[in-house]
């Protein structure tokens, strides 16, 4: 049935699923921020995802398990920083090499520690209510009761936000990204910054890991833990336009739409329709939002943004649509429900290349002269 | 990245660079089996003992040499597909998706016409390679026209084919053998196999002899053709070959095309040569193993095919040593990671070995057009 608790529940997986994404997207905004390209996220979060899980069951606490991925996180990290800068490996391949030294390290040691002692899980993180708020209908079950790294996620976004753009660190952090020759000179200490920024990027890359095994599945396996999302997490970045808040965004409608995918394979519901009012309702609200902007900060005053009104009410249609016409039935087969955020990755990233701008020092190699 | 060129070099500095570039190398692996083998150690295996087993499963046995020669030469067909990329300055994490999408067009090129023997196989092939060729345009476009970055695109173009193929092959998707209760295709026809030069299993099939081809047609592309230099030019520095009068954007897209041909047909030979169909797990991971193979050979294609060889002997004996000796045969990912990080690495081993510097060379970087521009 579509009613307002089946979107209460898909919007409220959304954000489970965006989690590990926007955590990701984070350790990507910290790295080349300060100049550190970082492709290796993928491969940070999958040995964090590892080495928490170990870490929980050994010490048969997931908490301790969580120290231990973001710990390890910070070691990929500064191994990253410590390629790039003092053993000048060009960045994309330093990152490739922790992809694959991942794969490896965790196959192998899955291996000899999990399956040689069949080891199982302890469990997951629980599941958290905020008194009085978590009440609130719709907003409430999704903002406010979830699993403690999902809330950690919310808060550091915002955390990251103020840090990186209101703080003396901000500030060096994007100086040693943008010109790190006039960083110098000002007296920062460039590769200082960058080691300590690309260490913190590694932590979010390790909190994305601890995310998956011990806040999502709860096991560790081979081969299906990360799936790809170190890299859906570059994506999200980039058409974020390395800026905290505008990747939770992002990250929130690939979210949406994977959550999407799980949701539809349960069968229960018109596929089409859902697809058309999930979609009709996000043209609806950010076409009126965009339009909202536009029109407050507008300089001519008889300009209508009409593009983004347009937007809306196509929106409004698509929602309406199902209740005035039939929809087919269909069985759309599960491995393409779980397309769309690999699609939609390739046209942000196509599409708004030339909208965004990286900063300008990313990948070169620091020399004081 | 550092790769060397013969440009405004001197024959003798050449051979120079040359050897030391090879002494990396060959130090890079040492290490790396040396590492790997304390790792085998620590975790309570008998590296000797792993390390004979490898080396048994790869030389042991005649037929131990056809599975060492067959399985290199698919590392041989991706690794020339990166380092095409590579020297054109692409990073194609796609070839895994590239390689793929060659089988699958292969494979149905292989079961759905008739044509007499021999032809019906270069047919078969030929398809491979235009599948993986048109799957490669796909970000090498949006890469020339946009400027999205093909680490990101191709990633996501090998999720998409992963997925639908594994759809193709799922019960009741229209690819999947009927009847079978296993996720495998139907079976190409036998005009449509590879012919055999031993009856041996695994057969040693021509496809050995074509990638052969491959390899000094990759040499002959790269340094004795126009578009050749036009891609390296390109890979070194765009906006000098855009000042020169090069057409940068569609030097890309022919960048991407060649080595997404070369993947496919690599696909293809994998499925006309040796199964006959596709099935789940089929090739999976040999996309991203050939990064290394590449980086090994210093993406020349001499090169690539002694570092394809490596990777060949290491998966044909990581089997033997697995079941033989208990060490579990990831170990082997391990020891591959190893000797990309020493090879990208060089400043790591140089002082280990008081080595003296090895010269910068002529430089692709790939990381010049992260985020669009250039």
């Amino acid at each position: 049935m579509l009613d307002a608790n089946f979107f209460t529940a898909l919007l409220s997986l959304s954000l489970v699923k965006a989690t590990p994404l926007v955590l990701g997207a984070m350790s990507g905004i910290l790295c080349e921020r300060s100049g550190i390209i970082n492709i290796g996220i993928e491969g940070m979060m999958l040995m964090s995802a590892f080495a928490g899980f170990l870490g929980a069951v050994f010490s048969d606490s997931l908490w301790v398990g969580v120290l231990v991925g973001v710990l390890t996180g910070a070691v990929m990290g500064a191994f990253l920083a410590l390629l790039s800068i003092r053993y000048k490996v060009d960045q994309i391949i330093g990152g490739t090499v922790i992809n694959l030294l991942a794969v490896g390290i965790t196959s192998y040691f899955a291996v000899i520690i999990i399956d040689n002692q069949s080891l199982s899980g302890i469990g997951v993180l629980p599941i958290i209510q905020i008194p009085l708020l978590a009440d609130i209908p719709v907003i409430g079950p999704i903002l406010f009761r979830n699993q403690p790294i999902t809330f950690m996620m919310l808060i550091l976004v915002f955390v990251l936000h103020v840090a990186l753009f209101y703080t003396p660190w901000g500030l060096r952090t994007r100086a040693v990204g943008e010109h790190p020759r006039a960083a110098d000179t000002v007296g920062i200490r460039v590769n200082r910054m960058r080691y300590l920024d690309t260490t913190l990027g590694g932590m979010m890359a390790g909190l994305a890991g601890a995310f998956i095994t011990l806040e999502s599945v709860g096991s560790f396996e081979s081969g299906v833990m990360t799936n790809g999302r170190g890299f859906i997490a570059l994506a999200v970045m980039v058409s974020g336009n390395w800026r905290p808040i505008n990747a939770l965004i992002i990250a929130y409608i690939f979210g949406v739409s994977d959550a999407l995918g799980v949701r539809l394979q349960l069968g229960d519901v018109n596929q089409l329709a859902t697809l058309l009012i999930v979609a009709g309702l996000g043209m609806l609200i950010g076409g009126a939002l965009w339009a909202l902007t536009k029109y407050l900060g507008r300089r001519d005053e008889n300009k209508v943004p009409v593009t983004q009104i347009a937007l809306a009410v196509a929106g409004l249609v698509m929602v309406l649509a199902p209740a005035i016409v039939e929809i087919p039935e269909t069985n759309i087969p599960f491995q393409f429900l779980g397309l769309p955020p690999y699609i939609l990755t390739i046209i942000i990233v196509a599409g708004l290349v030339g909208n965004v701008r990286p900063p300008a020092a990313e990948g070169k190699v620091y020399e004081k002269q | 990245m550092t790769t060397e060129t013969d440009a405004s070099r001197g024959a003798e500095s050449k051979l120079g660079l040359f050897s030391r570039r090879v002494f990396i190398s060959i130090l890079s692996i040492v290490l790396s089996l040396v590492i790997g083998g304390a790792i085998i150690a620590l975790s309570g295996g008998d590296p000797i003992d792993g390390y004979l087993g490898l080396w048994r499963g790869a030389f042991g046995k005649e037929k131990a040499v056809v599975e060492t020669i067959v399985k290199t030469t698919p590392f041989i067909f991706a690794g020339l597909a990166v380092a095409v990329g590579f020297r054109g300055g692409l990073f194609n994490i796609g070839v895994e998706g590239q390689l793929f999408v060659g089988s699958i067009c292969a494979l149905i090129a292989g079961y759905a016409v008739e044509l007499p023997p021999g032809i019906h196989a270069a047919f078969a092939l030929l398809m491979g390679a235009l599948g993986g060729a048109v799957w490669a345009a796909i970000p090498g476009y949006l890469k020339a026209r946009t400027g999205a970055h093909e680490v990101i695109t191709t990633i996501m173009t090998n999720y998409i084919a992963l997925r639908v193929i594994n759809w193709s092959i799922s019960q009741n998707g229209p690819l999947r053998l009927p009847g079978s209760a296993l996720p495998e295709t139907r079976r190409v026809l036998d005009s449509a196999r590879l012919p055999s030069l031993t009856d041996t299993t695994p057969p040693l099939h021509i496809g050995v002899v074509i990638v052969i081809v491959a390899v000094f047609f990759v040499y002959w592309l790269l340094w004795r053709t126009p578009l050749g230099f036009e891609i390296r030019t390109v890979g070194l520095n765009p906006s000098a070959a855009r000042y020169a009068g090069i057409k940068v954007e569609r030097t890309i897209v022919l960048t991407m095309v060649i080595s997404g041909a070369l993947a496919g047909l690599g696909g293809a030979v994998q499925v006309l040569g040796l199964l006959g169909y596709f099935t789940t797990g089929f090739n999976v991971g040999l996309g991203f193993d050939s990064i290394a193979v590449a980086m090994l050979g210093s993406n020349h294609p001499f090169g690539v095919a002694a570092g394809a060889l490596l990777f060949g002997v290491m998966d044909a004996g990581m089997k033997t040593m697995q079941l033989r000796t208990q060490v579990p045969r990831d170990i082997v990912v391990i020891i591959q990671g190893l000797i990309l990080l020493f090879v990208a690495a060089p400043l790591l081993i140089q002082p280990l070995f008081r080595l003296r510097q090895v010269g910068e060379g002529e430089q692709v970087s790939i990381s010049a057009t992260w985020g669009g521009e250039g």
